[in-house]
């Protein structure tokens, strides 16, 4: 289990700097000069060049990245906006906090409403109790964050006046993003949950428990459920992407003054450094939740623990 | 009594079907999967018949006396902000959106599936490298890699359609490879390696027409996300650029006027709601007809 672990830690550096690696990569390809873009189009073009050496942007490609990991990690230094010319690293963090507890509201509540429904709703299988929030889950995979934001939007806030719709100074105005970045994965995980839980139930040892007695609770709680968990972990993982583009179509919904907001918007100002970190921070935190719901996969599946237990052993 | 009539044997035909008729009237049975097909269709029907309904430039012209109008025997689905008719650029959206949907859905197969190929096939250290660089890949979420390629290379049909197959082709490298690794250890492929034959030719007429159902269901599948990823992207202005008709550039525009017009928002919104149920209708239907065991 340690060197599963440890592994999987190891693996977390090469996966990083392939990250900012591809993100990099993309990002050369922008057409325009970074110092031209900063000086503005009166400045000249001796003026031009000396400021591109300066910041190092005539440095060739690898050079170029190196020197961008070694100031980020080293100095948290993520380089200057062109637009607000101040210092990126200022600009993004109080943003960045933002949409991560964005993000991590959307977890747990559409793990917290998803799977719950998902486990009733096959247990119930046909019944009124699975028609009912099946159908609802199917009509939801169908529909945009975007769109079901916007619903809600027009619900509760044109129609019934009840919740503000924009910022995130009270309470209330944070149900409103929340709700709309957590009900499409909480959908998908209903789905994902019936299916695991349906595929379960039909195994040979729940068979087997039902056959030497066990009460209907037990076989469901203790035989059926604990399998059918497993690929639901993953899944969970799995929909970590879906929710952080959730998140950035919240913010750019409700107006809310996250990193997914200020890159869309900073795009039409070409604001590289901006983009080009804003995308780094989000897609390291991605890496590093991803690790965990590994680790948390193994940890509670017994043939993993056991594949690696031999090895040590 | 006189009219029981006892079946010879020789009166029972054992008719071979071939695999097609077959997953057609298992698919046939699925009522939800007859819908979405029904309505697919006529999806289908509308677009590609829309010159016939309404002429372009009405999706893209304008007329100012007649702004954000309610749905009226003139204009079906009312007009919008400029005075556009919201029911041509529904229908030349939802060409535009198809389209794009269609094209990176194939694309994606195309490069995914071989990548996943080559990967499952060979193992080893190609199969390792694939994996690992595919692993990374998948540590930039979706939309943050559309966001970095859009800008990269700004916003119009081509780049839409390379930032959206470089989202949804990792699904297809990893779901081929593990049905290759599968496929791969069965006796016939063993024959055919025995029989000489090469590896391109076993991957193709031996591996993927194996994987075919799973992949075929997977495509269907993704079209509806991509149809959904698309809208989301036109909704954050990073895909049709502003006067080509899109839904998701519609629902953008609609909500400044969700007050004065909400048929602006409605339109388009089930539009997006109905083509990707259809989708998801017929992809769920074509699962349980291709392969019966995980009907549930």
């Amino acid at each position: 289990m340690y060197r599963y672990v440890i592994n999987r830690l190891l693996f977390l550096i090469p996966s990083v700097l392939g990250v900012i690696f591809i993100l990099f990569l993309v990002m050369s390809m922008t057409p325009g000069d970074p110092a031209r873009i900063l000086l503005g189009d009166a400045a000249s073009q001796a003026q031009v060049d000396e400021l591109n050496r300066q910041l190092g942007y005539d440095l060739p490609f690898m050079e170029k990245y190196v020197r961008y990991v070694y100031k980020m990690v080293v100095e948290q230094d993520f380089g200057v906006s062109y637009f607000t010319k101040q210092s990126v690293f200022e600009e993004i963090w109080p943003r960045y906090k933002v949409t991560v507890s964005l993000a991590f509201i959307g977890i747990v509540l559409s793990s917290l409403i998803g799977i719950p429904f998902g486990i009733y709703t096959a247990v119930r299988q046909y019944s009124l109790w699975d028609t009912i929030p099946s159908l609802i889950a199917f009509f939801i995979a169908a529909i945009p964050s975007f769109v079901l934001g916007m619903l809600l939007l027009y619900a509760f806030s044109l129609q019934l006046n009840w919740l503000p719709s924009y910022g995130i100074e009270s309470f209330s105005s944070f149900i409103m993003p929340a709700l709309a970045v957590s009900i499409p994965p909480a959908a998908f995980n209903l789905r994902f949950t019936k299916s695991s839980m349906l595929e379960s139930i039909r195994q040979d040892y729940v068979r087997t428990a039902r056959a030497k007695g066990a009460s209907e609770h037990t076989v469901i709680w203790k035989h059926a459920l604990h399998n059918a968990l497993l690929p639901v972990v993953t899944n969970v993982g799995m929909s970590l992407g879906n929710l952080i583009c959730g998140a950035v179509v919240a913010e750019k919904l409700f107006s809310i003054p996250g990193i997914g907001s200020l890159i869309v918007d900073r795009i039409t100002y070409k604001d590289e450094p901006v983009i080009i970190a804003g995308t780094i921070l989000i897609s390291v935190c991605f890496t590093v939740v991803m690790l965990l719901v590994d680790l948390i996969y193994a940890y509670i599946d017994p043939r993993i623990r056991a594949k690696y237990a031999r090895v040590k052993g | 009594m006189s009219q029981a009539t006892v079946q010879t044997p020789d009166k029972i035909v054992f008719k071979k079907q071939s695999q097609a008729k077959e997953v057609w009237r298992r698919y046939k049975k699925n009522k939800g999967a007859v819908i979405g097909l029904v309505l697919f269709s006529f999806i289908l029907i509308l677009l590609a018949g829309a010159n016939f309904i309404v002429p372009y430039s009405a999706a893209t012209k304008g007329v100012f006396s007649q702004i954000n109008q309610p749905p009226s025997s003139e204009h079906l689905f009312g007009t919008d902000s400029y005075g556009r008719d919201v029911f041509a650029r529904v229908l030349y959206g939802g060409r535009t959106s198809l389209m794009v949907a269609l094209l990176a859905t194939a694309s994606s197969c195309l490069i995914g599936s071989t990548l996943g190929a080559i990967a499952g096939y060979f193992g080893g250290r190609v199969d390792g490298v694939i994996m690992r660089s595919l692993d990374i890949f998948m540590s930039i979420p979706d939309i943050l890699f559309t966001m970095a390629v859009v800008f990269a290379l700004g916003a119009n049909f081509q780049n839409l359609l390379i930032a959206l197959t470089l989202a949804y082709f990792t699904n297809y490298v990893r779901l081929v490879r593990s049905q290759v690794l599968n496929l791969a250890e069965q006796d016939y492929v063993e024959a055919a390696k025995a029989g000489g034959s090469g590896s391109t030719r076993i991957i193709l007429t031996h591996i993927l027409p194996n994987a075919m159902g799973v992949i075929i269901v997977n495509t269907t599948l993704n079209v509806a996300k991509i149809i959904l990823y698309e809208s989301t992207l036109s909704f954050l202005g990073l895909g049709m650029p502003p006067p080509a008709p899109a839904w998701g550039l519609m629902l953008a525009e609609a909500r400044e006027f969700m007050r004065a017009a909400p048929h602006l928002m409605f339109f388009p919104a089930v539009a997006i709601v109905v083509s990707a149920s259809s989708i998801n209708l017929i992809g769920d239907g074509l699962r349980d007809a291709l392969d019966p065991k995980l009907k549930s």
